[in-house]
């Protein structure tokens, strides 16, 4: 039981709203003492944890050339694009950037979209011009809204696309899984299994997206009667 | 052969490069604070594989207290005013478009065409960490073209990173110290000792109750992992192979597929899964460092009620 300690370090720690850093470097260190290491022993296998697992920061290679295009102006000109389409709003934006994020992931294309790469130099000022065309200039409130709904989107559609591709990271460790326990199964089987819960996720979110301009709408409506 | 090491020099570099910007940057009141941690972490880049583990835990926990006691700040320069940016976007019009859509092109043809080139029989990459090293290729790429195009100044590129780097903060850093736990969690048997917990406790003799306890166990464990992967193995092990395979016999793709499925809508609740969901947070600069979470939150647990359903009318049906 004591080995459980670092999950609840870890839940007290997000809790309290404590450095989530520190939180988790804590709950490594205790649970590596928890199973019998000793002190210098957990800091090396942390270390060495650390270490092999810098291929999770490589996406941050793409700050140069996004912070340089932003610079030129590349949100305001996503911004400007959408502005001259009179039928975007914020849900259409967010509903086709969904279709082609699940439809390009389950066709193994994961890499065409990202939260540092498409997310916040192109689709949110997209959204949010899209908003902007429609309701002018918004409150602070209703642009973070919009903002988190598309890093939504780009989350939900990747995670319930890319399990219907035979050859992602998922699926070849439940094959690899199943075959050390004695069990042969088809990666495409695997994929097909995958397609009533990709259809499931496309029609509650997309419902849910097609609600957004309305609930944007009446939040716009409370902050003119507040003001 | 390009490997995954060489990437991370590049990585290194660039974050060192973020630590001396920081280090000259005297509207930063905690910029020594910036540069030592942005620092660190490029040493962990550049010398990590070298150094023998218990350097790499101590730098790790020095960068640990550097963010955490006195905290990293911000420099106060806007690099450009919105109007200077709207021009710009005037001038340049959707050739801005250009080398942004570069990268997951670039990505995407590496991931592909890699794996059909080799020199003298061997592959110029390494095949094993493919995507990695495409997105790194397609990054240097885009960032020639975006260079070429706009002809900024030398350094524009590295000033701009850190911009970019020090308004995401220690964040960037904590998808891979969740990593490292999960790893630690790994090591210590954390699994097992969940596992056990649920067969001793939940009544495991009715179908519905087994796929129950599968499913949101996989959704419940992830969330605690932060991770689908982590969790599945130790799921699969401890409830789903046993019982919904061998007692009630139960189809094992089915199971496996959905089960998988089950723990992805417990990545979309978990501020454990930090890249998906806190990042982005940071990225977008929202106040609120859960506001990803709070929306995905409801489609979650719809998702999860309808893998609940599936597994449990298609796994044993044959």
């Amino acid at each position: 039981m004591l080995t459980l300690v670092g999950i609840v370090i870890v839940v007290i720690g997000f809790v309290l709203r404590i450095n989530p850093l520190l939180v988790v470097t804590v709950a490594g260190l205790a649970t590596g003492i928890a199973s019998g290491l000793g002190p210098l022993a957990v800091v090396a296998a942390f270390g060495k944890a650390f270490i092999t697992s810098r291929y999770v920061a490589i996406v941050w290679l793409v700050l140069p050339v996004i912070g340089l295009l932003e610079h030129a102006g590349l949100k305001e000109r996503a911004r400007g694009v959408v502005a001259g389409l009179r039928a975007a709003t914020a849900s259409r934006v967010l509903l086709v950037y969904f279709a082609i994020r699940q439809i390009t992931a389950a066709l193994g294309l994961t890499s065409l979209g990202g939260h540092a790469q498409m997310v916040r130099p192109l689709i949110a000022p997209m959204a949010e011009g899209a908003a902007e065309n429609q309701y002018g200039e918004l409150p602070e409130r209703v642009r973070h809204k919009i903002r988190a709904h598309t890093a939504a989107v780009d989350n939900i559609a990747l995670f319930f696309g890319e399990d219907i591709f035979i050859a992602i990271g998922s699926i070849l460790l439940i094959r690899g899984f199943l075959e050390q326990n004695g069990i042969l199964v088809e990666p495409t089987q695997l994929a097909i299994w995958a397609i009533p819960t990709a259809i499931c996720a496309f029609v509650i979110h997309c419902t849910r997206l097609l609600l957004l301009d309305r609930s944007l709408r009446a939040d716009l409506s409370r902050e003119t009667d507040k003001a | 052969m390009i490997t995954l090491e060489h990437i991370y020099w590049l990585a290194g570099l660039m974050m060192a490069g973020v630590a001396i910007v920081n280090a000259r940057d005297a509207s930063n009141p905690r910029r020594f604070n910036n540069t030592a941690f942005w620092g660190i972490y490029a040493l962990t880049f550049l010398a990590g594989t070298y150094l023998p583990d218990i350097v790499n835990g101590f730098l790790v926990i020095a960068m640990v207290l550097v963010a955490s006691i006195r905290g990293l700040g911000q420099g106060k320069k806007e690099s450009a005013t919105k109007e200077e940016r709207e021009a710009s976007a005037q001038k340049w019009g959707n050739k801005l478009f250009i080398p942004a859509l570069t990268i997951p092109l670039v990505t995407m043809l590496g991931t592909i065409f890699f794996k059909r080139i080799n020199v003298n029989g061997f592959p110029i990459v390494d095949l094993k960490q493919v995507t990695v090293i495409s997105l790194a290729v397609a990054t240097l790429i885009a960032l020639g073209v975006g260079m070429a195009m706009l002809k900024p100044p030398l350094l524009a590129p590295i000033k701009e990173a850190r911009r970019l780097l020090d308004a995401v903060g220690w964040a960037a850093v904590l998808p891979q110290m969740l990593a490292a736990l999960g790893a630690l969690f790994a090591i210590a048997g954390v699994g097992n000792v969940v596992t056990g917990i649920a067969e001793r406790w939940i009544p495991l003799d009715n179908a519905l109750v087994v796929v129950l306890t599968y499913t949101i166990g996989m959704a419940v464990f992830t969330m605690i992992m932060g991770n689908a992967f982590a969790a599945f193995p130790v799921m699969t092990a401890g409830i789903g192979l046993p019982l919904i395979v061998h007692r009630f016999g139960g189809d094992p793709t089915i199971m496996a597929a959905i089960g998988m499925l089950s723990g992805f809508c417990g990545t979309l609740m978990t501020p454990m899964a930090a890249n998906f969901n806190i990042v982005p947070t940071a990225l977008l600069e929202l106040p609120d460092e859960n506001a990803v979470i709070k929306v995905q939150i409801p489609t979650a647990l719809m998702l999860l009620a309808a893998n609940i359903l599936l597994m449990y009318f298609l796994v044993f049906r044959h």
